[in-house]
């Protein structure tokens, strides 16, 4: 596989009452190896979900209703959604590991950090030692820059700062040295001063170790500083992907552009902060043409009837609007 | 931790106090005395004053009060008015009866309520659940008179049971023992299992929508580890909490279960010297209760922080 993971056609579904409601629509994604790539988009838009479903970690009553999710493991090719539950567990923490919104909720606040990262490496090592495990964990701890390791080690999540928890997550998530590492708004509940080093050390934790990233946010700031590729969510669907720098270049969605718009910035002129009107639609509330006309100021009649394609704008730019091309969704 | 304790244990001195306050002048307030009792309608006036002076009622209430209490500090919990053997050496063989009951009720409860209630955390909204569900509001909802008198009934017509007349002690035959407390131990326990199922599948549901139950999982933690060894000890504390209070109840006896299984525990006991108007019996049983369930509370509360770290009492 040239890719180090490729999902297709992948759709996510939930049930409502009786109803099965879609979430996800249609998307598809390719993460080259030793790449970080990001997943921007409002909440609600898909991003999260998409993230659960690689690991199958989608809560009930969400579920993958079509596609696949390729991934090229240590041991060869694997479609990810047809693994047993044993051969997922094998996957989860050892191949793709995960970090969250909240490190505060993210350890168990019952147990020492050093049980939980023991555990960790328990799961993947069943047969290594007491000593070994404990030399790992204080290496990790070390590498993602934590004070006094042996001392946290025996700490509890309530004892320990926000910053200092995302870094035991990510510490956590990198022990069994995985090639993917998919980080779920690692940095939101963060400070802003704890954000930037945070996403400093992930960015030399990817490079030290060739894991590739797939970042998701809602901040375009972050995905500036951390990615190569991006892709923007809206309403279950891809609306536009491109590497990071021509992205930013030749932005050529309106909801890029108002996302764009509504990243506040140091220096400048101060001016009133952009917001893009209304909110996204939920699932189950999407129109036939363009999700996004209803907030779109530059929408026309032909945006409410059909829903565009995702078309190839310039080499390795898709974007999903007329404004790009005529061609409408099959 | 140690000061805590003692702590805990002093607030039983006021506790006890209180209590025993209370007792004494509802026992007053209630109608008919222990001599009309004792005395029937042979009652004459001589007698009477003869059998008051007996047993100290014709002082004011005050002195009899105190002479109680004094002699309670020391240990000496009196005579029963009635046989005139000595109450507190009673109260033990009573506990050890009550104990066993709650014990044997509490481990049936658990063995039904525990493996049910995750279960139907873990298959929310399924056939099994809904199941679960119906049986735990029953168990629940039924008062455990009217359960035990139907299965006494259903167990006589169908099998030929007969409750037992004399009870015997787990060390005297184990087998007669168990003939005698598993059905009463059963009633009380689906009745525990009832709310013990109900707290266990809520609090796991809580538990479960958490993100470090995401963050385990995402680990590659097999199931059995996710769901023992953080979902259900996360959700222990309210489970704890109400087994403790369920445990104090039924350590002190169960006045109901008791009489139709002619048990003689704490709570047959204590109805007894209620109808006989028997105050040293009626007092020594309600401090004891009371002691009991301060005590459990106070385990209950320990153990919080074998469970929980972010609990500490010092």
């Amino acid at each position: 596989m040239e890719n180090l993971l490729e999902i297709r056609n992948l759709k996510i579904t939930t049930l409502r009452g009786k109803n099965t409601v879609r979430l996800l629509d249609k998307v598809d994604l390719s993460v080259k190896k030793k790449c970080s790539f990001g997943v921007v988009g409002e909440s609600g838009c898909g991003k999260s979900i998409t993230a659960n479903a690689i690991l199958g970690l989608l809560p009930y009553p969400l579920r993958v209703s079509e596609g696949s999710i390729r991934y090229d493991s240590k041991d060869g090719e694997k479609e990810l959604l047809a693994l047993s539950k044993k051969e997922m567990r094998a996957v989860r923490g050892q191949e793709i590991s995960m970090i969250f919104q909240e490190p505060m909720t993210s350890l168990d606040p019952i147990f020492t950090v050093e049980m939980q990262m023991f555990e960790a490496l328990s799961f993947h090592h069943p047969h290594m030692g007491k000593g070994e495990m404990r030399e790992r964990a204080l290496e990790m701890l070390r590498r993602v820059n934590i004070p006094r390791p042996e001392q946290t080690l025996s700490s509890y999540a309530h004892q320990l700062s926000g910053g200092q928890l995302q870094r035991i997550m990510i510490a956590i998530a990198l022990i069994n040295d995985p090639r993917l590492l998919l980080a779920d708004e690692p940095t939101t509940a963060l400070d802003v001063t704890i954000q930037a080093q945070i996403l400093k050390l992930m960015n030399d934790l990817k490079e030290q170790n060739d894991t590739s990233i797939i970042m998701i946010t809602h901040d375009l700031g972050v995905i500036a500083e951390t990615c190569e590729e991006v892709a923007v969510f809206y309403a279950g669907q891809i609306v536009e992907q491109a590497s990071v720098v021509e992205l930013f270049q030749h932005t050529a969605h309106p909801y890029t552009l108002g996302l764009l718009r509504a990243v506040t910035s140091l220096g400048g002129e101060s001016r009133k902060l952009y917001t893009i009107p209304g909110i996204v639609p939920p699932g189950g509330q999407w129109s036939q043409g363009c999700r996004f006309a209803d907030r779109c100021e530059q929408c026309r009649e032909q945006c409410r009837r059909a829903m565009p394609a995702l078309r190839e704008i310039a080499p390795g730019h898709l974007c999903r609007c007329f404004l790009h091309g005529e061609e409408v969704e099959a | 931790m140690r000061d805590y304790i003692i702590r805990r244990l002093l607030t039983l001195i006021p506790i006890l106090i209180g209590v025993s306050i209370a007792i004494f002048i509802v026992m007053q307030l209630i109608p008919g005395d222990v001599v009309s009792g004792i005395l029937g309608i042979e009652e004459t006036p001589e007698l009477r004053a003869m059998w008051e002076a007996k047993l100290g009622l014709d002082k004011p209430l005050i002195q009899q009060y105190f002479s109680w209490i004094g002699k309670a500090l020391t240990g000496d919990f009196g005579e029963s008015f009635r046989t005139g053997a000595p109450v507190f050496p009673e109260i033990m063989n009573r506990f050890k009866i009550s104990a066993e009951l709650a014990l044997l009720a509490c481990v049936i409860a658990w063995i039904i309520a525990l493996p049910l209630g995750i279960l139907s955390s873990l298959k929310r909204n399924s056939i099994i659940d809904r199941i679960v569900r119906v049986v735990a509001l029953l168990g629940v909802s039924v008062p455990n008179f009217a359960s035990a008198t139907l299965l006494i009934l259903f167990l006589s017509k169908t099998f030929n049971y007969y409750t037992p007349v004399k009870y015997v002690g787990l060390f005297e035959n184990f087998g007669t023992n168990m003939e005698i407390m598993l059905l009463p131990a059963f009633i009380l326990g689906s009745v525990m299992a009832g709310s013990v199922m109900r707290m266990t599948r809520s609090s796991m549901l809580e538990v479960l929508r958490q993100d470090y139950i995401k963050a385990v999982r995402a680990k590659g933690a097999p199931e059995r580890v996710t769901i023992f060894r953080h979902a259900f000890k996360n959700s222990s504390i309210p489970i704890v909490t109400l087994i403790g209070m369920q445990i104090g109840g039924l350590m002190g006896g169960t006045v109901v279960i008791e009489q139709i299984f002619s048990i003689p525990g704490l709570g047959q006991f204590t109805l007894t010297g209620i109808t006989q108007r028997d105050f040293p019996v009626v007092q020594g049983c309600v401090l004891f209760i009371a002691f009991l369930y301060v005590v459990i509370n106070l385990l209950v509360d320990i153990l919080y922080t074998y469970i929980d770290p972010r609990i500490s009492y010092s």
